[in-house]
């Protein structure tokens, strides 16, 4: 009858995949990703990617607000930093595609951590009221300097290329993806088993503490900001790569929001929980279309609510996910993993 | 000097609008710590409403107007019981989130009923022009200006003299205390809550009245908060203040320089407030170092 987990080595407990379950569900996860490409359909290719770059942002922003807990409101804002510096330097400066992400993501680091100056004075509320002018203000920069960003019209981006074949099909773009939201959960992952990412889980339990520990709380806020915002920046620039066009209406106050809730439904604090939010925010309205467009000819004047469905249950999903798991998708998870290890004495 | 009369009046019934939904972003953060994200639709929920009594249903507007202020309570006392009070306690981001999601499901609800397109407001302010000056100013701002007023006057009277203000201050100065001299700290919020929501629903009909009921009108939820974060967070003189100046800040701004800059200067105004004095005018300072 097992009753736990125990490690009689160090190498065992300080692996990343602790039980033989684990490395099961691993491999599981792997070759379904490796496989899913070649039997999926282009709509499922279509959700697949979008849930690959909205794993990324998701990553980014939980290392901020769910690690290093700093409200971040200007998630939207940030992605489209990164969105119109990968555009901008491939249309007008003809840099090549791949080459523009990892500029894109450090830029997007810099302006992250600029706007994270403030977090040296203000916490929690006051922060993310902060964020959020940062917000206005950058979606103002970009709609009014028109010179730089082409204001409101659309930005067109070439198409990218690799080794000489066009990534324009979903099918080649879900490689890329899946190339960089490996790389980010990979990160994310063991960030948090080095010092910098247990500094950052100190100032989210209790900053004063940290301080008195030796964390040099501003030091590590800006590193969360910058941090935080280069894999935001990295999904905003492979939307750019992606979609072929840039415009400013993907990265409005929306976008913050939807971030906050994925990570919100997800998990807090939890990089597979950004994964599951991202799956289920990106399945969920999927599924209400579909099943709008299953009975809408039943039922007259559905298609034209339809969206404000969407968005009701979008509303409703983050009230309830917040009244009754707040700590969502992951906490769930486990609590069924728990039950069911120890079945049926699950006391 | 003509514009800048215009451009002073025009500032005044923003400041005096923007003022009464600060005074509703007030009374609750003083009363329970909750920043609500959901007072623009409160506006919006507001405003509807009325237009669907009055012009919809044929109620004249009096009555249409109070009714509105009914269901105002009624969905602040809901939101208070079913949304907030499970999540005393809990930390401030999934209090945020909380009213950030009720946002996104008050808009679903009100496209849903009455579709997305604007509409104009069935005008019961009369829509003549006064001249004061050589400065040409439509009567439905003065009477914006005047409504906001009173209402302000209203609500300062009620904390200052009034039991349940009386109550309401007390517990926004120390929960604990406030207990046990037997206010009820329940019903205290529930008030907050309900007094927030008719601010809006108000402020929402006041709004509808110059621009129309369209999505538009929810927009101020978000362009309250420089309002708020320069009056200081817990203040309603701050309210007023804030209101007043970020009005004519915005107009003046629109006025003289223009080029959209004065749709950002509030929440750069907002930004140095912050890193300057982060409790704004009138706010209480809580002292905390790290």
């Amino acid at each position: 009858m097992e009753s736990g987990v125990f490690h009689t080595t160090y190498a065992s407990d300080m692996a990343l995949r602790r039980t033989p379950l684990m490395r099961l569900r691993l491999i599981v996860v792997v070759v379904f990703l490796l496989v899913f490409p070649f039997v999926a359909n282009g709509y499922q290719l279509t959700l697949a990617n979008q849930i690959g770059i909205y794993a990324i942002g998701a990553i980014g922003l939980n290392i901020l607000t769910g690690f290093t807990g700093q409200i971040s409101l200007g998630q939207g804002a940030f992605m489209a930093v990164g969105a119109y510096s990968s555009g901008l330097l491939a249309a007008r400066m003809g840099m090549p595609w791949w080459l523009t992400i990892p500029v894109a993501c450090t830029v997007t680091a810099a302006v992250g951590a600029v706007f994270g100056i403030p977090s040296l004075r203000l916490k929690g509320l006051y922060l993310a009221i902060a964020t959020l002018a940062a917000q206005q203000i950058i979606q103002w920069l970009i709609t009014n300097w028109r010179g730089l960003t082409g204001g409101v019209e659309a930005l067109v981006v070439p198409t990218p290329e690799l080794f000489g074949l066009r990534m324009s099909t979903n099918f080649r773009f879900y490689w890329v993806v899946l190339f960089f939201a490996t790389l980010t959960t990979i990160f994310a992952v063991n960030l948090f088993r080095t010092k910098i990412g247990r500094a950052f889980i100190a100032i989210r339990d209790q900053d004063i503490a940290a301080e008195v520990m030796g964390v040099d709380i501003f030091r590590y806020k800006l590193l969360a900001f910058a941090t935080s915002s280069f894999f935001v920046g990295l999904s905003g620039a492979l939307v750019a790569q992606w979609r072929g066009i840039v415009n400013y209406e993907r990265f409005t106050i929306e976008t913050s929001i939807f971030f906050l809730a994925v990570i919100i439904i997800g998990g807090l604090g939890s990089v597979a929980g950004s994964i599951y939010g991202a799956i289920f925010m990106t399945l969920l309205p999927a599924i209400l279309t579909n099943l709008g467009g299953a009975v809408g000819g039943s039922i007259p004047g559905l298609a034209g609510i339809l969206p404000f469905i969407q968005q009701g249950v979008f509303g409703l999903t983050i009230v309830l996910f917040l009244i009754f798991e707040p700590e969502g998708i992951a906490k769930i998870w486990k609590n069924v993993k728990d039950y069911f290890r120890l079945w049926p004495f699950s006391y | 000097m003509d514009k800048f009369l215009q451009l002073t009046l025009t500032g005044l019934t923003n400041g005096a609008i923007f003022s009464l939904v600060a005074l509703g972003f007030v009374l609750i953060y003083k009363a329970s710590d909750v920043i609500n994200f959901a007072q623009g639709d409160f506006l919006l929920v507001g405003a509807y409403v009325t237009f669907g009594l009055v012009a919809q249903v044929g109620i004249p507007w009096p009555l249409g107007v109070l009714l509105t202020m009914v269901i105002a309570v009624i969905l602040g006392l809901a939101v208070e019981r079913f949304v907030l009070r499970p999540l005393i306690g809990e930390p401030i981001i999934s209090v945020i989130m909380v009213t950030i999601g009720l946002a996104s499901l008050l808009q679903a609800m009100v496209n849903g009923i009455w579709g997305t397109t604007g509409r104009p407001f069935p005008g019961f302010i009369p829509d003549q022009t006064l001249r004061i000056g050589s400065a040409v100013i439509p009567a439905d701002r003065l009477v914006a200006i005047a409504l906001a007023a009173i209402l302000l006057i209203i609500f300062t009277l009620f904390f200052r003299y009034s039991r349940h203000g009386i109550a309401m201050r007390a517990t926004a100065d120390d929960q604990q205390a406030a207990l046990s001299m037997g206010i009820s700290v329940k019903s205290v919020f529930a008030l907050a809550w309900s007094i927030a929501a008719v601010t809006a629903a108000l402020a929402g009909v006041l709004v509808a009245n110059i621009v129309g009921v369209s999505g538009v009108v929810s927009s101020i939820g978000l362009r309250v908060f420089p309002v708020v974060i320069l009056g200081g967070l817990d203040s309603v003189p701050g309210a007023i203040v804030g209101g007043v100046v970020i009005g004519l800040l915005e107009a003046y701004t629109g006025g003289y320089v223009g080029g959209g800059l004065q749709q950002v200067i509030p929440f750069i105004v907002l930004i140095l407030i912050l890193m300057v004095k982060p409790y704004g005018l009138f706010g209480e300072e809580r002292i905390e170092r790290v």
